[in-house]
Order: structure tokens, then sequence, then C-alpha cells
């Protein structure tokens, strides 16, 4: 061994001891460093970990469904599956948004722009990229949990409507919420959510809506859900079911009768507002909006000549025709302007401050010397033009007006239009002239500026021949409070105007071929000229374009009627001949229904007897709720069949 | 030859100080693991413990002046081991540290470490003035340069920098002047930008992720965050053995090693901390007392040695836990798992006994 260490003994005690105290101080250091983090900042920390360990993923609550009045599904949901994209970590997501987009079939651009539109919201709430998941989308998230830990499922419910357009302007459809919609909704929604869009989605959709659970699940590190551990849930709260004053069987027959006519068709009962049936076509199906409508769709249904959007039961502002004439009469009877026993002589035609007016049968005689029954009955231009002429228009916008026209009828129903009554002030107001007393002439028989909605037609002969009784027309069947309106009618008026109507009918008036058997069915048919006669000339008669629009409501029975019906065919030309078969066919399907539900209700009775059954049943109908509108409906064609010839 | 000590020459508190550590890392490491792939981990540890006393004990009984006789040679064998690591050596995670031996991969480094630990003390002990003399600062330097640059190009910064500080603490206890330490800190200062270019991407990332945590989300900021969010939400009480979120969930990256102190922090607290921290800090003081007591200038630089390297490796890496220092991959001795850290402590440890059982022998 060498000796190389020789015994050195000195050692340096003071730089040693200095030593323990750097040791000292560098414990104190590092302990100082886990007291900031875990005394001082231990909440924030706690927080953060807590993130971390949970991740919450909504409950999306199911829509109330809607029913008819006897309790069957006419909008139902379905489940379905949502992607969700959890953005917690931007990092991530920037760097697998690619792949995302790969793997879901998505346009990564789309994808980024969806990102940057809710650039604003919390962190830690996912939102929706794919609204319908595959089984590929499934496959893809399941086998990519580990490396693209963004991705989760959500279990949704979209709404299933009847096919083809059934109803679907009532329905209307939901979508996906909108930026203004989210911001009006005070933290209610939010996006991805869906929410009513138009019709009653619309208007009940805080009804419809229920509150969104929240599921809260423990994940590891790479985004794997810990079953074994089980957090607190918040239950989704389902959206209330709502039942509708619509009649499926009613509405069927309605839907078959316009088919791929254009026009509307609304029913109701003027007893108490309730809407029977409700078309408007053509009509898109709202089905197709479910999931998510692509921007191309939706310009094709924007820019369709038909307007399929519009929903012409309420939105349709159109000349009413001949049916005004109802309105003219009791507006006749009860200013007395002219006298009620007025006469008037019809050759075809009459001349009003030097310009000729002509009554529809032009060229084919004419109708003699008229008073307001027949004029009613034949529907004689002439004879309202004279008391158009004598009544003056701020007269009749009066009246008009006092029946519910020119205004809203406040249809539970978003977007109704008001429709158009004319008088000197409009004129002065929107032309800034004077009005000329000719167009008085053309406003009598319901041409010219007065434009009307087919609600509108049904709710204002209602409300007449009911005695002045107008309900606000609804579809809810559990409205709150039905507004009513009370316009003083003289009796004789009421009864004049409704004989008038039956004389339409039943007594070889302009729709006496269709008279229903055993039922006083009343009516007044309307062709409207969309132009007039010399524009037509000018443009070229066979353009369906300009063909008349073909009005008819009819009600029954003659007094306090149960059910009114208006039909709007659109370019059909002949109100009694195009859309009075369909008022008819309503009408007769009406008092089928309720014929055989008293005979059921009288089996069921007798069935009770016998049983010795006390539980009081109440209809079939309304007794079986989960009846399918399909198996009604063949009830219903069969009784049809053996009424048809009584 | 000397006369041998006897068993009750030994540091017995020395001895209950690191079975303490030692208990602490196995409970923690079965808690990390337990539910894991990883399960049976702490079994494997208990084995690396069983070698490394056994080692400790071996190396205590060779007179110190005989193995650091023989620093040369031991030198020359380190150096020859580190070459022969970058030329055959096997590459785990992107590093070639690992040499086979009897089945396990050791970590050539670590046995490194403990060489220059010999070397430098050898080093130390023979300069024989009360000053260190610029020349022999510069030769302590070289002797640790070589090395440190073969540990570096593994790449290894983490061992490499382990070296930096035996030397550090060497220097100053054979006399480092003051002006010497002052150049030393100017010229390191300068060197600075200089000694960024030489950085691997990854460990660049490191620092920068250190200084800008938020820029680096997923990388070793992400790392940070999450042993930061382990430690902060444990609280002052902990959350309790095997329930620490972060630790079972395995957010806390390898959460059996590096970041043990973490997963500890979480589930035993800032009270749990303290006794870790408490036990580190006993370990440490009772190694400079050895020193303090060593029969010879040899004795206590190699005692001092040790405590050098593990005052290191204990600050670097909780400091790094907590968020103080960027990631560099160096382990808590003792605690976190790992075949050849371990044996290294132990085996370091084992040059302490060796010195304190030799304190009272002329």
């Amino acid at each position: 061994m060498s000796y190389w260490f020789r015994n050195d003994n000195r050692l340096p005690q003071e730089r040693l001891a200095a030593a323990s105290y750097v040791i000292v101080g560098m414990i104190a250091l590092l302990l100082l460093g886990f007291w900031k983090l875990q005394v001082i900042d231990s909440d924030k920390y706690g927080q953060l970990a807590e993130r971390n360990r949970v991740r919450s993923i909504p409950i999306i609550a199911p829509r109330g469904r809607m029913l008819d009045r006897d309790g069957r599904v006419l909008v139902d949901n379905y489940p379905s599956f949502s992607v969700l994209l959890l953005r917690d970590d931007s990092a991530a997501v920037d760097k697998n948004l690619p792949a995302i987009a790969d793997g879901l079939g998505l346009s990564l651009d789309d994808l980024k722009e969806q990102l940057n539109n809710t650039i604003n919201l919390p962190k830690f709430q996912p939102i929706v990229i794919k609204p319908e998941a595959t089984p590929a989308d499934v496959a893809f998230i399941e086998s990519h949990r580990a490396d693209v830990p963004l991705l989760e499922m959500l279990m949704v419910h979209r709404r299933r409507y009847l096919p083809g357009g059934f109803m679907s302007h009532a329905s209307g459809y939901v979508g996906e919420v909108s930026e203004q919609q989210i911001e009006a909704s005070n933290g209610r929604l939010r996006p991805g959510d869906f929410a009513g869009k138009s019709g009653l989605e619309r208007q009940y959709n805080d009804l419809l809506m229920g509150t969104d659970g929240m599921r809260r699940v423990v994940v590891n590190s790479v985004g794997k859900e810990m079953k074994e551990m089980r957090l607190s849930q918040q239950e989704a709260i389902p959206g209330k079911q709502i039942q509708l004053t619509i009649d499926y069987d009613l509405q069927e027959v309605a839907e078959k009768a316009l088919a791929d006519k254009k026009g509307a068709i609304v029913a109701l009962d003027p007893r108490s507002g309730e809407i029977l049936a409700f078309v408007s076509r053509p009509a898109p199906d709202p089905n197709d909006f479910a999931v998510r409508v692509s921007k191309e769709e939706w310009q094709r249904l924007n820019e369709d000549e038909d307007r399929p959007l519009l929903n012409r039961v309420t939105q349709a502002q159109l000349a009413p025709g001949s049916v005004f004439k109802i309105v003219m009469a009791t507006a006749m009877l009860e200013s007395k302007v002219p006298a009620e026993n007025f006469t008037a002589f019809c050759p075809g035609s009459a001349t009003f401050y030097g310009r000729q007016f002509k009554c529809w049968v032009y060229g084919k005689g004419g109708h003699g010397v008229v008073n307001l029954h027949a004029a009613i009955v034949h529907s004689c231009d002439v004879f309202f033009y004279n008391v158009g002429m004598r009544m003056g228009i701020d007269r009749i916008s009066k009246y008009a007006k006092m029946l519910g026209l020119g205004s809203k009828t406040g249809i539970d129903l978003p977007s109704e239009e008001p429709g158009l009554v004319p008088s000197e002030e409009w004129v002065q107001r929107v032309f800034h002239h004077k009005w000329y007393p000719g167009s008085t002439i053309s406003v009598a028989i319901g041409q010219g500026a007065v434009t009307v909605t087919p609600l509108q037609i049904a709710y204002a002969i209602g409300g007449i021949a009911s005695g002045g009784v107008f309900k606000q027309p609804h579809l809810l069947k559990d409205a709150a409070r039905v507004g009513e309106m009370h316009v003083d009618l003289a009796e004789d008026t009421v009864e004049q105007v409704t004989q008038g109507m039956y004389g339409v009918v039943n007594e070889g008036g302009t729709g006496g071929a269709i008279k229903l058997q055993g039922i006083e069915f009343c009516g007044k048919s309307g062709s409207a000229q969309i132009m007039s006669n010399t524009e037509r000339n000018r443009l070229g008669k066979g353009l369906s374009q300009n063909k008349d629009n073909a009005w008819f409501v009819g009600y029954a029975p003659r007094r306090n009627p149960e059910i009114v019906v208006t039909v709007l065919v659109e370019g059909g030309e002949h109100g009694a001949g195009t859309s009075g078969p369909i008022v008819r066919d309503i009408v007769k399907a009406y008092y089928d229904k309720k014929e055989k539900k008293n005979q059921g209700q009288a089996t069921t009775a007798l069935r009770k007897d016998e049983l010795g059954n006390s539980e009081n049943r109440g209809t079939p109908e309304s007794g079986k709720a989960a009846v399918k509108p399909e198996e009604s409906a063949a009830v219903l064609s069969t009784s049809e069949k053996k009424k048809a010839r009584p | 030859m000397r006369d041998a000590p006897g068993t009750r020459d030994y540091d017995w508190w020395l001895v209950a100080i690191l079975a303490a550590i030692c208990a602490l890392g196995v409970i923690e490491i079965y808690s990390a693991t337990h539910g894991s792939a990883l399960a049976g981990m702490h079994l494997k540890q208990i084995r690396w413990l069983v070698v490394g006393v056994v080692l400790m004990f071996a190396l205590s009984r060779v007179d110190y002046h005989v193995i650091m006789d023989q620093a040369p040679i031991l030198y020359i064998i380190g150096i020859a081991a580190l070459l022969a690591v970058l030329l055959v050596g096997h590459t785990r995670f992107g590093a070639k540290r690992w040499i086979p031996v009897m089945g396990e991969f050791l970590q050539v480094s670590e046995l490194v470490k403990l060489i220059i630990i010999i070397v430098l003390a050898r080093f130390f002990a023979e300069v024989r003035t009360d000053e260190l003399s610029l020349q022999d600062l510069i030769k302590a330097g070289l002797i640790v340069g070589l090395p440190l640059a073969l540990i570096l190009k593994q790449p290894d910064l983490g061992t490499a920098l382990v070296l930096m500080p035996m030397l550090v603490v060497g220097a100053f206890l054979a006399g480092l002047q003051w002006k010497h330490a002052a150049a030393i800190v100017l010229i390191g200062v300068l060197m600075l930008p200089a000694g960024w270019h030489f950085l691997k991407p990854y460990q660049k990332e490191r620092v920068t992720s250190f200084l800008h945590p938020e820029e680096d989300a997923k990388g070793s900021g992400y790392q940070v965050l999450q042993s930061k969010i382990a430690v902060g939400s444990g609280g002052f009480w902990g959350k309790g053995f095997g329930n620490g979120s972060q630790n079972q969930l395995g957010y806390i990256p390898v959460r059996y090693s590096d970041f043990i102190m973490s997963a500890w922090a979480e589930e035993q607290g800032f009270k749990g901390v303290l006794l870790a921290l408490g036990l580190y800090m006993a370990l440490l003081l009772r190694l400079v007392q050895n020193a303090q007591r060593a029969k010879d200038r040899a004795g206590m630089f190699l005692v001092m040695g040790v405590a050098a390297a593990l005052g290191f490796h204990v600050l670097v890496n909780v400091a790094m836990v907590i968020g103080a220092m960027p990631v560099t991959g160096i382990p808590l001795p003792l605690m976190s798992y790992g075949g050849s850290a371990t044996l290294f402590v132990f085996l370091a440890i084992g040059l302490v006994m060796n010195v304190r059982l030799r304190r009272f022998v002329n």
C-alpha cells in the first residue's frame, strides 16, 4: 500500500458545519415549497385534481311527445348517439383534430369552424361534433380511446314525426339551437342542444324540453372510464308530453284530400276554438331536419317556388274571393246599409264609376233580380257590388275587422300573419293617395287589396255562425286560457246569413253538388283571382300560376256549429268544385266518427252492464291511448265504405 | 491491516434512518402500482434493497484506504465502462445507459458516480495545502470532466449533473478560494448560452417547459403540472394510502420512480412530506457528522462525496416534483423504484460505514 494519505487529520470543521447549515436550509426551502402547494394553494389543486378525475357527460332529457286529442302519438322520440368532443385539453384537441375528422368522416374545416364558434364556452363543456353516429363511428371511438381520448358518446333522443310531412306545419320541427336562442335562454341552452324551431315545437318548447341531467364518471389519465368508481349523477327531467286538439282521423282525411295540391286546410270546433285538422301543402318532412339539415337542402327549401316552408294556414295572405260575401252580408244586415230587403238586378255585369264589373256568370246570362239570400246562394257579384258601393270602404273595413279579419287570430303558433283589410286611412298611409271608390267594388267580392289567411276564414265564419262568439283557435288541448271575442250580432243577422250558407249547399247554390245526407252542412265557395282579368289576358290564360285560388268554407250544423272547415287550393280554380268536396269529406268524416263513437259508447255501456263493470271507461279511443294511427285509419275507411251509399 | 471493527461500531442510527426511508418507498411503490399492470413492483424493490444491504455491509468491511488505493484503476475501469456502454450499450427510453448484468440491466453511470466519489476523495486527500490551488482545482475539474462528457453523450443529463456537486463540495472542503469560486461562477454564467447549444432537443424542451409550463401542456410541462396537482390536492393531511386520484388514475408520470414523492405527497399530505424530508435531513446531517468524525481527510472526503451526491439527488428530485426545477430524471434515493440507483446508494453508504468503522483506529 502506498502512503498517499499519511494520516492527515486536519479536517475543515468550519466548512463541514457550513455544509450542515446548507442541508438544513435546503430541506427548509423544499418544505416551504410543499407548504405553498399543500396548504396555501391546496383548494385550487384539489379542484384541478377533481377536474382531472371527473368527467361530466350530459344525460339528454327526452322531449315531450305530442299526442292527438284521443291520445294517439303524433310526434315521438327515438334513441340515437351523438359524438362529443371533450375540449379540456386544447393542445390535444389541435393535435388530434385531423385524425378525428378523418375517423368520423367530417370535414376538417367545418370542425375547426365549429370549435372556433364555441371558443367562448367553458373548456370542460364538451361539444357535439356529429349528431348521428354510425356503427363505424362507434367502432372508431371505442378503438381509439387510448390514443385519441377526446371523444365520448352521448345518448340522445331524436324527434320522430309521422312520415310524408304529416301535420308538419303544425308540429314544426326541432333543430340545433342558434346563437340567438342560446343567448336568450339564460344558460338553459348550450350549443348542440335541440330546440323547437317552428310550429308547436317552438311555441311550446319550454314545456316540451326537459332539463338535461349530468353523469359524472371517473376517468384515468388515458381517458378510460373507471366503471367501478361510481359518482352521484343528476338525472334528466324529461320534457312534458302535450296533448293536441288535432284529431288524427280528420287530419288523415285532410292530408289525403289535399295530397299533392298546393293549399291549406284547417278544421276547428268554433264552440271551443280547438283545431281538429291543420294541413298546409306542400310540406317538408321534418324528419329530414331531425338530425341536421344541410345548407343545400335548406337553400333548396327556401328558394322553392312552391314555398314549402310557408305555413299556408296561418301565413298565406290571399284574396278571399266570394267567401268574403259572408262578411259583406253580415255587415249589410248589421249596418242596415243598404236595407235588409235590398235587391239588385244582375244582367251579368254592372258599371260603376264608368267601369264595367263582371259577375261570375258573365257571358252565360245573369242572376236577374236577387235579394241577399239569393245573392249568397248563387254568389251574385253584382248584388254585392251594389252593396259595397252603398256601404263604402270604411264601413266594410269596420265590419271585416270586427269579424276578426285583418288581425291575428291568436292561434298558438309562431309567426301568424294578420292579412289585410283595406281602408281609406290605410291607402293614405301606405300609398299616399286617396281611396279610389272603384276599389271598393272589388273589395266587396273579396278581391282587390283585401287578404285573409285560411285560419281567419274558419275563425270568422265559425264566429258568425255561433252568433258572434269567437273562440281563439288553439292546438293545445289543455290550453290554460282560451281567448274569447264577443261580437254583438243581431239574431236576425245570424239567421239570415246562416240560411244563406245553408242554401249554398242545400238549395242548389254554388255548392249544390256537395250536399250531405242528414247533416245541416252549410258553406260558401270562393274563386279568388290572383290578378285582374286584364292582367291575366296579357300574360296568357293557361299559366297555372295565374289560375284562381279555390276557397271553400263549410260547417255544420247550421247554427252553433261543431265544426268549421276552410279549404284553400291554390290554382284550384273553382271553389265549390275543387275545395268544396274536400270540406264535405272532412265534415262527413267528423260525423262518421261521432256516430261511431256514440255507437261505441252504447256498446261499451252494454258490455259494462253485462259484466257488471263499475269502472267508467270513457270513450274507446281515449281508453286505449296507444292505438296506432294506422289501425284506426283502417277502421275509419271501412266504415266510410259502409256509409258511402246509404 | 488494522484491527477489524466490531458490529457496535456501525452507525445504527444511519441504518435506522435508511430503513425508514426505504419503508416509505416500498409503501408508496405498492400504493402506486398495486392496481395496475405493474403490480408486484414493491417486491422487486425489496429484493434490490436486500441486495443493497448485503453489498453495503460487504463494502464496509474492506478498509477504504485499500479501496482508495485503487482509485486510478477504478477510474480507468469507469471510463472504459462508459465507453463500452456508448458502443454496445442497451438503449432504453431513447438513451444508451444500460448494460446487462446477471439478467438485469444496470446503469453504468450509477457505478461511475461511486467511482468518481472515490477518485475525487483520493485526489483531494492528496492535496496538502489548506488552500486549494488553481492548478489542483483544474486537475479536479478534468478528472470529473471526462466521465461527465461521456455520460452527457449517452445522453443522461441528470447523472452528469450529479458529478458536479461532488466536485463542488470536494473543492469547497479542500479549501476552495473565494476568488476561484467567484471566477467559476462568472465563467459558468458566461458559458450558459454555449452550453445551451450542446443540449439535446428533449433537454432543451424540458428547460423551456420548466420556464414556460403553459406552452407545453402534454410534454414535461404536463408532467410537472400533474405532479403539482397531485402534491397540492393532497393538502395537509393527504388523501390516504391508496386514495390519491392523481396517483391511482395514472395522472402522475412514472409515479413509482422519479415522481414517487408526488404520489407520497398526494396520499400522505404535508405531514407525510414532513416525515420524508425530515428523514432525508437526518440522513444528510448524519453523513456530515460521520465526516466530522472521520479519522482522516481521505475518509472525510469520501463521506462528503456521498453526502453531496445524495443531497443533490434529494434536492433536484423533490424540487422537480413541486415544479421548482426542470425535469431531469434524477430519482429520489431509496424511495424511487430502481435497481441501479438503489445499489448505488447502498454502496455509497457502505463507504460511509467503512469510514465510520475505522474512526478510532490509527
